[in-house]
């Protein structure tokens, strides 16, 4: 194993945990869906973009966002449920971008398919827009250089991973992921970095995504 | 009663780690919950829990009741079916029975919380105390369809508050104050749901004469219209044609509503002639309940109503099959053919059952998701965790909150 560095900066792990609150909002309809997500909070449109990243960590036959569930398990538009869980969400770097996208999907698909404005909802099971209150918190782990970092890694909850991870990068508008930004700029490791940066981890359940970048740090380590 | 730790060979222990971290950042502050009955009912048991392990984990977390008469109780009870959507009659003489005694409550009850944690309607009053701490109304009813007569009076308090939780989506309403979709919960380490030895299951079953000869369909419920035990006998019936099977219908007597014993009778009546048919009448023993489930090839839950269904969850919680109604708080806890079935009719109901007696390779992988499910999201651990975030948010207005 090649000689372990310092970093530049050490890596304190931090902690999120979240809580739903309520709007009161609701839609029966895909004309209504569609209106309610052009306006509502910001804070709404990540909770259903991201909610099944931590209430559904093993894997799911759920569609990965809770808009594509309704579409389809509700109302029956089975292409414009396809069309909204295929939605490459790490394309996005903004709530705001993540949003449009969103909008810019129902809108042509209402356009096309105009019997899909009189389909409703059964009652009970309109769609209920809730939101997904932070609350970040620092652990007690400090890693100083990557051999600190993956074993930090391999016992730190999911939550903390989630983070780094998800968090950071869409909601805090960072750019890329905690991890590929500390390995980029404090332990110089670019290669690294983008490797750890290119994965889209939407795809993984978090236990597989904790496995793949401790995986990817160990082989760079080694080389 | 199990300690915190004891939670850890389930959840693990940075969930335990977490639960400590939050109770340091609500250090010195006061948890004072008020409810009406420290006996009988899901919120006292509920909080027969939740004080404890709060206490335990350095929150300073009390309990106080409010006290009310028969005829108090009786409106309140009315409150609660008209709240259900339920067609109740109430009239302006039980809004002042209400406020008579709410006001006797308001005068004597020492309200000490830094955050005071209101259970249900009967305590709601007591906002009239509220001074600059802090008040949350815990809401354990299905308010999806409210009589809106009742509804409309208790918004009258219920807007004063700093925060309302609900326990599903639907519940919502659109009101001026912050809303929470907060889910209750399991305990794992409760009888209802703990581990038994087959010993166990077998004397239950031996005790209530049910023998082991054939799989066994099961409902645990209130004797209850909204739980529409003559819509499972029904759905046993439509099973027995093809697939020889018992069926237990399993609850408590309820003192306090005068119609469970009509139903009983219509159930029994239902049931007449058929020796596969159990109907129990049961005194309050969760480890009856735990072994009867545990006994059963398939559990259903065809409510009409259900404001959460915990019962769905604990039979998910030992790894069961489900057949239940898409209703209330059930599709939060059953994905369909994922983690159970859902129907919405007799037939739907009796169609699922048949599938899961016929597949039990099925019924095992919804059992088993079903489990897993419940793990994640509704066991105790995760309650306490949500109302230990609910109350560092009401100091914290903001949607990303550094602690």
């Amino acid at each position: 194993m090649a000689k372990i560095q310092k970093a530049k900066e050490p890596f304190k792990f931090y902690t999120r945990m979240h809580l739903s609150e309520l709007t009161g909002l609701r839609a029966s309809t895909l004309g209504q869906l569609l209106e309610i997500v052009k306006v509502v909070n910001g804070s709404c449109i990540y909770h259903h973009t991201h909610r099944f990243l931590q209430q559904h960590q093993y894997l799911s036959p759920e569609p990965p966002n809770d808009f594509a569930y309704w579409v389809t398990e509700v109302l029956g538009e089975d292409e414009l449920g396809e069309r909204l869980a295929s939605i490459d969400v790490v394309q996005f770097t903004t709530i705001r971008s993540l949003r449009e996208k969103i909008v810019a999907t129902i809108a042509a698909y209402l356009d096309k398919n105009l019997l899909a404005k009189v389909r409703f909802s059964r009652e009970g099971e309109e769609f209920h827009f809730i939101k997904s209150i932070s609350f970040v918190l620092p652990t007690n782990y400090v890693a100083y250089d990557l051999k600190d970092f993956i074993d930090v890694l391999d016992k730190i909850t999911i939550d903390s991973i989630y983070y780094h991870i998800f968090e950071a990068r869409l909601r805090l508008e960072k750019n890329t992921n905690d991890f590929s930004n500390w390995i980029m700029n404090s332990v110089g490791d670019e290669r690294m970095a983008r490797e750890i940066s290119h994965l889209d981890p939407y795809t993984f359940t978090l236990e597989g995504l904790r496995d793949k970048v401790i995986g990817i740090i160990k082989k760079g380590i080694l080389v | 009663m199990g300690k915190i730790d004891e939670y850890i060979p389930t959840v693990g222990q940075p969930t335990i780690d977490d639960l400590r971290l939050l109770a340091e950042r609500l250090k010195g502050k006061v948890i004072q919950n008020i409810n009406s009955t420290s006996v009988g009912g899901g919120v006292a048991e509920i909080l027969h829990r939740m004080v404890p392990l709060l206490k335990e984990i350095g929150v300073d977390a009390r309990w106080d009741l409010i006290k009310g008469g028969e005829q108090f109780f009786a409106v309140t009870k009315k409150f609660h079916n008209a709240l259900h959507g339920t067609s109740v009659e109430i009239t302006q003489k039980d809004f002042d029975i209400f406020l008579d005694t709410s006001r006797s409550n308001i005068e004597e009850i020492n309200v000490y919380g830094d955050v005071v944690f209101i259970h249900d309607p009967q305590p709601l009053a007591l906002i009239k105390n509220k001074a600059e701490n802090k008040w949350v109304w815990r809401c354990h009813i299905d308010v999806s369809e409210p009589d809106q007569k009742t509804w409309g009076f208790l918004r009258g308090f219920i807007d004063s508050y700093d925060a309302a939780i609900f326990s599903a989506p639907a519940f919502s309403q659109k009101l001026p104050i912050r809303q929470f979709l907060i889910s209750p919960s399991i305990d794992p380490l409760s009888d209802k749901n703990k581990e038994l030895s087959q010993e166990t299951i077998d004397s239950v079953l031996k005790k209530y004469d049910i023998p082991k000869d054939k799989p066994i369909i099961t409902q645990i419920s209130r004797f209850d219209r909204l739980k529409d035990p003559l819509g499972v006998i029904e759905t046993y019936k439509q099973v027995k044609r093809y697939i020889d099977c018992r069926l237990v219908l399993a609850g408590g007597g309820a003192s306090d509503d005068p119609e469970s014993t009509e139903v009983l009778g219509e159930v029994k009546e239902a049931a007449k002639d058929d020796l596969d048919i159990h109907i129990l009448l049961l005194a309050q023993n969760d480890i009856e309940i735990n072994a009867l489930q545990r006994a059963s090839a398939v559990i259903l839950q065809k409510s009409i109503r259900e404001g959460f269904g915990l019962t769905v969850a604990e039979a998910l919680w030992k790894a069961k099959p489900v057949v239940a109604s898409n209703v209330g708080g059930i599709s939060l806890q059953i994905a369909h053919k994922y983690s159970g079935l859902l129907c919405h009719s007799v037939e739907g109901a009796s169609f699922a059952v048949k599938q899961l007696l016929s597949s039990p390779d099925y019924a095992r992988r919804l059992g088993e998701n079903g489990r897993e499910h419940i793990k994640n999201n509704f066991l105790i651990t995760r309650h306490l965790k949500e109302y230990m975030l609910l109350f560092l948010s009401l100091y914290h207005p903001e949607d990303i909150v550094y602690l």
